[in-house]
């Protein structure tokens, strides 16, 4: 298994706010990608951004600017 | 990429499948609203494939074929259908959420519901579901195969308790039809929910249920039938009865071609060739430490399916390593079984399922028990 290094995770309620997400984070060149969320965030299974902690700020202004809305935001080990 | 991800839906299709719906693009109008060709041609085509599907599944006759978008459409049709306040009703751990939740909403409206539990291997007992069966029970509802593990239901047991005990016996075929024959009649199936897209080899937003003779569900939609446009009630008759608005003609029509193409190519053979896969496969990754395996692999009849962890990972985190660094697809999480998944303890971890197709290689298996070593490494 690879290494595992510190992500910022953000989680959506649905599929489409994630695929919002993706399209989003695409026009605007915000670094990350989809990935399945992570078991230590929710066993729910989904899929969450995982972007580079320090694109947080540019991750945070995208979602506001085309109002997709977070289910949770952690830092965590990906 | 190797896709190995079959149980959440085939990704390749027969030709004859993408023929079908491309000519069906071109031809058809909508099926039982009007004389016209156009109209004839979709209404001549569903009902050959209500015909096919009859056969298919040694229904009693082509309007016991009821079309419907995919499994969970059937399931909530005749679950929510078929019960009523004080109903009773048996079902087991290794149900998907399709079967579960539509249950849990029974349950708000006064139903009672016993779940079946299962051993470590993943199998339930028959002698607990047929304790479980009392004065109000109306039926017992369960999966073919489990999702998760590929461990089968045996329907000949089940369809058996159910005749003698006289109550209703609901089948979710959503993993094995189109790899299993199966023969409603000769199994005592009331109602068989199925879906199109997963080894019936079909295109998604298809499926359907069988509907057997004189069983009566409530429909859970009314509206457009192309008959009988002055009742204010939508037709009782079936099929019409639980198939208000216009049917999906066009995946319909990929539909019907799916299931000519595995009774000429042979559902034994298809079955036979996904098995051996899985079996390699299952040898395979079985020795390598670290990996643990979950179901039953000592059972005659299984589904092509193995799911495993490797230590005490994240099945995400292994699924997603699989995909992005040998471009192997799987499934990782919970897979809509929640049940099954806190039986076998693995709630917190789930699990990262291999699923395979005939359309598979042995090559495509080897890479994948390779990829899997590698990790454990």
């Amino acid at each position: 298994m690879r290494k595992r290094e510190l992500k910022l995770v953000v989680t959506f309620h649905t599929t489409a706010d994630a695929m919002a997400m993706e399209k989003a984070c695409g026009e605007h060149q915000v670094p990350g990608r989809l990935i399945p969320v992570p078991r230590s965030i929710s066993a729910g299974c989904g899929l969450a951004w995982c972007a580079p902690p320090e694109a947080r700020s540019q991750v945070l202004e995208v979602m506001a600017e085309k109002g997709i809305e977070q289910e949770e935001l952690h830092e965590c080990m990906v | 990429m190797i896709y190995l991800d079959n149980a959440a839906t085939t990704l390749h299709k027969p030709d004859a499948v993408k023929k079908a719906v491309l000519e069906a693009f071109d031809t058809l109008g909508n099926a039982g609203r009007g004389a016209s060709e156009p109209a004839l041609g979709a209404a001549r085509m569903i009902y050959g494939a209500r015909e096919v599907l009859a056969e298919f599944f040694h229904a009693e006759s082509a309007n016991c074929i009821v079309f419907t978008a995919n499994s969970t459409e059937s399931l909530n049709i005749a679950l929510k259908g078929l019960f009523s306040e004080g109903d009773h009703v048996v079902t087991t751990v290794l149900e998907h959420n399709s079967v579960l939740r539509p249950l849990y909403e029974c349950r708000e409206r006064g139903c009672e519901l016993t779940v079946i539990g299962c051993d470590e291997k993943g199998n339930i007992s028959y002698e607990e579901l047929e304790a479980a069966i009392k004065e109000n029970t109306r039926a017992v509802v369960c999966t073919h195969a489990s999702n998760l593990t590929g461990n089968m239901i045996d329907l000949r047991r089940v369809g058996e308790i159910a005749g003698r005990r006289k109550i209703l016996f609901v089948v979710d075929a959503s993993q094995t039809a189109g790899i299993y024959p199966i023969d409603v009649q000769g199994l005592g199936i009331d109602v068989l929910c199925f879906t199109g897209h997963k080894s019936l080899l079909g295109p998604q937003g298809t499926g359907g249920m069988y509907v057997r003779s004189g069983v009566k569900i409530r429909p859970l939609l009314s509206g457009g039938s192309g008959v009988d446009t002055y009742d204010p009630f939508h037709p009782s008759v079936m099929p019409t009865a639980l198939e208000a608005g216009t049917l999906n003609g066009h995946g319909i029509a990929g539909l019907r071609a799916a299931v000519g193409y595995i009774m000429e190519s042979g559902m034994d053979k298809i079955r036979e060739k996904e098995l051996s896969l899985m079996r390699c496969f299952y040898e395979g990754v079985s020795r390598i430490p670290g990996v643990k395996i979950y179901g039953d692999f000592d059972a005659e009849e299984r589904c092509p399916v193995v799911a495993l962890n490797i230590g005490e990972y994240d099945s995400s985190e292994v699924s997603d390593e699989l995909n992005v660094s040998y471009g192997i697809v799987t499934r990782p999480g919970a897979h809509c079984a929640p049940l099954m998944h806190r039986a076998l303890g693995t709630e917190g971890q789930g699990a990262v399922r291999f699923s395979f197709s005939h359309y598979n290689t042995k090559e495509e298996v080897d890479s994948a028990i390779k990829a899997i070593k590698e990790l454990t490494e």
